[in-house]
């Protein structure tokens, strides 16, 4: 991607200087007149990079990144929480899955700044100490994964699916897991994996 | 994607008016189009005024309405108990939208905004003349498996791709908007624009205007309403071809019927002549063929979707039997 947000240690590129002076010039208007949204969270920004601050697995984090940046990006590249993958960046596959205050969204078609205030649940964050979460636990009974570059949108996806009581029949399972795509095809363990941890969870 | 300005609105004044003052700005609410076809480089803003904080996610009914807020999200009008005792298409058309993180995420004022999936027009390496007025419609003597076969001309052929403004189509919904010069309401017929000359103009909604609410009246015939949707594979895809149907019979005579239909026409399509053919006679095959027949009477099918005539007939003749209790 080429607007790949450019690392907090190197952000004196030639093209971070030129957008981010371009941004300013045409942002200073706007942050005249809104004062009244002006808040602690940084209501309004001119395109600059603006402090935004993120509450990812009970930690809050302060970056500093540009309105553009998406949420994906943020954990990934700003965070360094890289369990959370880039798929297809656009809605298609499911790989960036993280939980919103506990409901599952899709983290490349929201911007950070738009979700400040939010507490976010990433792959990395569903471990309690050493112990693996029980959705986690019955991927691996159940071999539900091959490359496993969908896995942890697959997993994110699974917490939440059970939760919302999506996980009571094969079919159900399938229908409420279809925005999570298998480039491998492990559809078959990962809907046996769902349904064990749904049936583990109602024991 | 290109750098842009970004700032919340509290109230839906203040986001009219902070939208009016930036050029070149637009509204954000889930983000899920808008941030697609900014990074295709399909649209181009300066600024986006983020919606998330309005007031304006309330469900709610009265005697005569239920009122659905622009800001409520796909998942939650789908769930709410009498949307889906009192307007099932409406709830069916919403859950087969989509993904489950999507429908979390998407607003009913974006769903009704969003942009079509025409690929022409969401690759800014062709010509189309939804994005670059003029430019010409590659689509017509192109790839057009997709595209309309009712409402189009050499302009644009493109569908509408929400599910949702179909169900809504079919009960006389009306938009609600406010802009820079006030309040007003579109019935949901009016919303959607023919593309004629001017497929860049997709709503009646002025630039600015922000969508806050939509109504939809309450009545017994929506209640006995479902939503086909026939795609290229089981879930999670858009509409080939889509019937939003509510059929009210005594004995086997059709006392109320509407109907509206996705993935054929230019917009949410609705033809009352169709409603017309069935209205007031027993809901036989005959019927019900005739209708069909109304229906793709002024179809203009293109060099791939010519199979769109036969199969939204045939999905109007399942829904009605289903609906009708034949099925
Ligand atoms: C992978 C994928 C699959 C999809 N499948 C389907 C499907 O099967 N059926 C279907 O119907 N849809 C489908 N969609 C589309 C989805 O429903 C829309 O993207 C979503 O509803 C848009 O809502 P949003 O709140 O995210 O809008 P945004 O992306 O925030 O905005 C979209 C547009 O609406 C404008 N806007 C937003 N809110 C308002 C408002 N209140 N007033 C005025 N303008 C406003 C914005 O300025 C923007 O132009 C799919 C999307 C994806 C990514
Ligand atoms: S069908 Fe419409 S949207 Fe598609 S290329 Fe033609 S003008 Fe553009
Ligand atoms: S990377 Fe977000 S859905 Fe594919
Ligand atoms: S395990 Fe390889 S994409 Fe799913």
């Amino acid at each position: 991607m080429t607007d790949e947000p450019a690392p907090e240690s190197s952000a004196h590129t030639r093209r971070t200087v030129l957008k981010s002076t371009a941004a300013a010039a045409a942002g200073t208007v706007v942050a005249s007149h809104h004062t009244s949204v002006a808040s602690a969270e940084t209501a309004h920004t001119g395109g600059a990079r603006t402090r935004v601050t993120l509450s990812v697995n009970g930690e809050r984090h302060r970056i500093a990144i540009e309105p553009r940046v998406t949420l994906l990006d943020a954990l990934r590249d700003r965070l360094g929480l890289t369990g959370t993958k880039k798929g297809c960046d656009r809605g298609e596959c499911g790989a960036c899955t993280v939980l919103a205050d506990g409901e599952r969204i899709k983290s490349c078609l929201t911007l950070a700044v738009m979700r400040q205030g939010a507490e976010i649940t990433t792959v990395e964050g569903l471990t309690r100490g050493d112990d693996l979460h029980p959705v986690q636990e019955a991927f691996i009974r159940h071999d539900a994964f091959q490359c496993g570059a969908c896995t942890p949108g697959q997993i994110m996806s699974a917490v939440a699916c059970i939760d919302e009581g999506h996980a009571g029949s094969e079919a159900e399972i399938r229908e409420w897991m279809s925005g999570n795509l298998c480039r491998c095809a492990a559809y078959q363990n990962i809907v046996a994996a769902v349904a064990d941890a749904a049936e583990e969870g109602r024991r | 994607m290109r750098n842009f300005g970004y700032t919340v609105a509290r109230t839906p004044a203040d986001a009219v008016r902070t939208a009016a003052g930036i050029a070149n700005s637009t509204f954000v609410a889930g983000g899920t189009d808008l941030l697609n076809l900014m990074r295709d480089g399909a649209e181009t803003h300066d600024h986006l005024v983020d919606l998330n904080r309005l007031d304006l996610d309330d469900v709610t009914l009265d005697g005569q309405t239920l009122r659905i807020g622009a800001l409520a999200r796909m998942r939650g009008v789908a769930e709410h108990p009498r949307v889906r005792r009192e307007f099932p298409v409406l709830s069916e058309a919403l859950l087969a939208s989509a993904s489950p993180q999507v429908r979390n995420m998407a607003s009913i004022g974006g769903n009704l905004s969003q942009r079509t999936r025409c690929g022409y027009f969401r690759d800014p390496g062709s010509a189309c003349n939804k994005r670059d007025p003029g430019s010409g419609c590659p689509a017509v003597t192109g790839r057009n498996r997709g595209h309309a076969i009712l409402g189009g001309g050499d302009h644009c052929i493109a569908t509408h791709p929400s599910d949702l403004a179909v169900a809504l189509t079919a009960l006389d919904a009306t938009v609600r908007l406010l802009g820079p010069d006030g309040a007003r309401s579109v019935p949901i017929a009016d919303f959607y624009l023919l593309p004629g000359t001017t497929p860049d103009r997709e709503t009646a909604a002025r630039p600015g205007e922000l969508i806050t609410r939509v109504d939809v009246p309450r009545t017994r015939v929506a209640a006995d309403s479902r939503y086909l949707k026939l795609r290229d594979r089981a879930t999670f895809e858009f509409a080939v071809v889509s019937v939003a149907a509510a059929l009210r019979t005594r004995g086997r005579v059709v006392r109320d019927v509407r109907l509206a239909f996705g993935g054929i026409g230019t917009r949410p399509w609705r033809d009352t002549r169709v409603e017309a053919a069935l209205l007031g006679r027993p809901l036989t095959e005959a019927a019900i063929g005739e209708a069909g027949r109304v229906l793709v009477r002024d179809a203009d099918p293109r060099t791939e979707n010519g199979f769109k005539v036969e199969l939204v007939q045939r999905a109007l003749a399942s829904v009605l039997n289903e609906l009708g209790g034949k099925r």
